[in-house]
């Protein structure tokens, strides 16, 4: 095994371009675990903590942030959590505060499982992936175009993740998870939810429900259609329950150790509901504020 | 490869370390200080947690490479020669220890949580502890001792 130390972006991605094969290390709070428990031998490692500028994150020229591929969980909820809520809420999530130290967003992305916590707000939040390569230059990937199947995702193999994009909130966002425990512990299902009042739109995301972590589209259609934008009056509980089913039937979940299909088909509704409630009533009463 | 790092204030350069080798093992096995713990090899557990950089991190998921040219402080590293951490003093006087396997990333965790929070809350005990796993005490404790620490105003040291 080798271990490649690039110094600079530009020697990361001509490292990556050779040898293809390489893994990128950054949190190492996946790639460690198969090496340790000898379930993966990769022909070298890539470790990108020496990059500079990977750690950082910025509010770019459009008004959205970037954030660095390097930006850890913990960094996440600690300066980006009132701009971006929804992830903050999924990171907070991760593990334990030992792996939040270390694990980050682009790891997440690198590993594309559907179980990985970030996916369903990058979903719901429109987050778009900056990928790189040495030959092509960089590449925007919307989130939703990202990922094609079981630790399966839209990038090439010599492309490195820089960094994702994503815009500050503009409305309410929400991120709910099932586990078998309240800490350190995969999802058996998740759903995040975000209301994008400016364009009466809504996003979500559904998680470890599916090969690949997936919007609920139809969801999203009905809703932004049914919800009462003004806030003015209070959610109707059969809009809710709707917006809970058309949730579900956007999952194809799997029947495996930490839980059934059915199960997670009725998880996914009861948490889509809750969700909506918890961003309506945020909603509701920043309306009646402004009013 | 060759590794240079900081551990406990001394310069330490590790030859022949292997490539997919982790901070622990180079800790335990090479630099020879076997406080931190070697259990689960894949985050779950927390018995390894060390200070990189000033931050708690499972040194088993530490590649050793990516510790080169900074600064580990381990469990060992937190007394002042005879004289105990306040953490270290309160695991003692509560009883907090059993076996002890788990007690080295206990005690980083905990000194952690109140060199930032100084009067931190059970529920901030017991989020900061999470992923720390004890097989003995049931936790009480363990979460006793750090409210004794508390209570004896152990602070950023």
């Amino acid at each position: 095994m080798d271990f490649l130390r690039p110094a600079t972006w530009e020697e990361a991605l001509a490292a990556k371009a050779e040898r293809p094969g390489a893994v990128p290390l950054l949190g190492g709070t996946d790639v460690m675990v198969e090496i340790n428990l000898d379930a993966r031998r990769p022909a070298a490692l890539l470790d990108l903590t020496a990059v500079p500028g990977l750690n950082a994150w910025e509010h770019a020229a459009d008004g959205r942030l970037r954030v660095g591929a390097g930006v850890t969980y913990a960094r996440l909820i600690a300066e980006l959590g009132d701009v971006l809520p929804g992830l903050a809420q999924a990171a907070r999530t991760v593990g334990s505060p030992q792996i939040r130290n270390r694990g980050t967003v682009a790891g997440n992305l690198g590993a594309a499982s559907p179980a990985g916590d970030s996916h369903p707000p990058l979903l719901a939040g429109d987050a778009v992936v900056e990928a790189e390569s040495a030959a092509r230059g960089t590449r925007m990937i919307p989130a939703c175009a990202f990922y094609l199947g079981v630790k399966r995702s839209a990038l090439a193999p010599d492309e490195l993740i820089r960094a994702f994009w994503a815009a500050p909130a503009s409305g309410p966002q929400y991120f709910s998870k099932v586990g078998t425990r309240n800490a350190m512990v995969i999802a058996v299902c998740s759903f995040a939810i975000a209301l994008h009042p400016r364009e009466r739109r809504v996003g979500t995301g559904v998680g470890s429900a599916a090969p690949t972590p997936r919007r609920a589209q139809e969801a999203e259609r009905f809703l932004a259609g049914e919800l009462d934008w003004t806030g003015g009056a209070p959610l109707d509980a059969r809009v809710a329950a709707r917006f809970g089913e058309l949730a579900a039937r956007a999952a194809a979940p799997i029947d495996d150790v930490r839980g059934t299909a059915d199960y997670r088909r009725h998880a996914i509704a009861v948490m889509a509901r809750r969700t909506l409630t918890w961003a309506y009533d945020d909603y509701r009463k920043k309306a009646a504020e402004c009013a | 490869m060759r590794v240079n790092l900081t551990v406990n204030g001394r310069r330490e350069a590790v030859d022949g370390v292997w490539e997919g080798e982790s901070l622990l093992y180079v800790l335990r096995e090479r630099v020879g200080l076997p406080g931190a713990k070697n259990a689960c090899e894949q985050g779950e557990c927390g018995s390894c947690t060390v200070y990189l950089d000033g931050m708690p991190v499972c040194a088993c998921l530490v590649a050793a490479g990516q510790a080169e040219g900074r600064e580990v402080r381990t469990i060992e590293g937190l007394a002042d020669g005879d004289r105990l951490d306040p953490v270290q003093r309160a695991f003692l006087d509560r009883g907090a220890v059993q076996c002890g396997f788990c007690t080295p990333g206990l005690i980083v965790q905990a000194h952690d949580l109140l060199s930032r929070v100084p009067d931190p809350t059970d529920a901030e005990i017991r989020e900061a502890l999470a992923g720390n796993l004890c097989r003995c005490t049931g936790y009480e404790k363990i979460i006793e001792a750090v409210r004794l620490a508390v209570a004896r105003g152990a602070g950023p040291a």
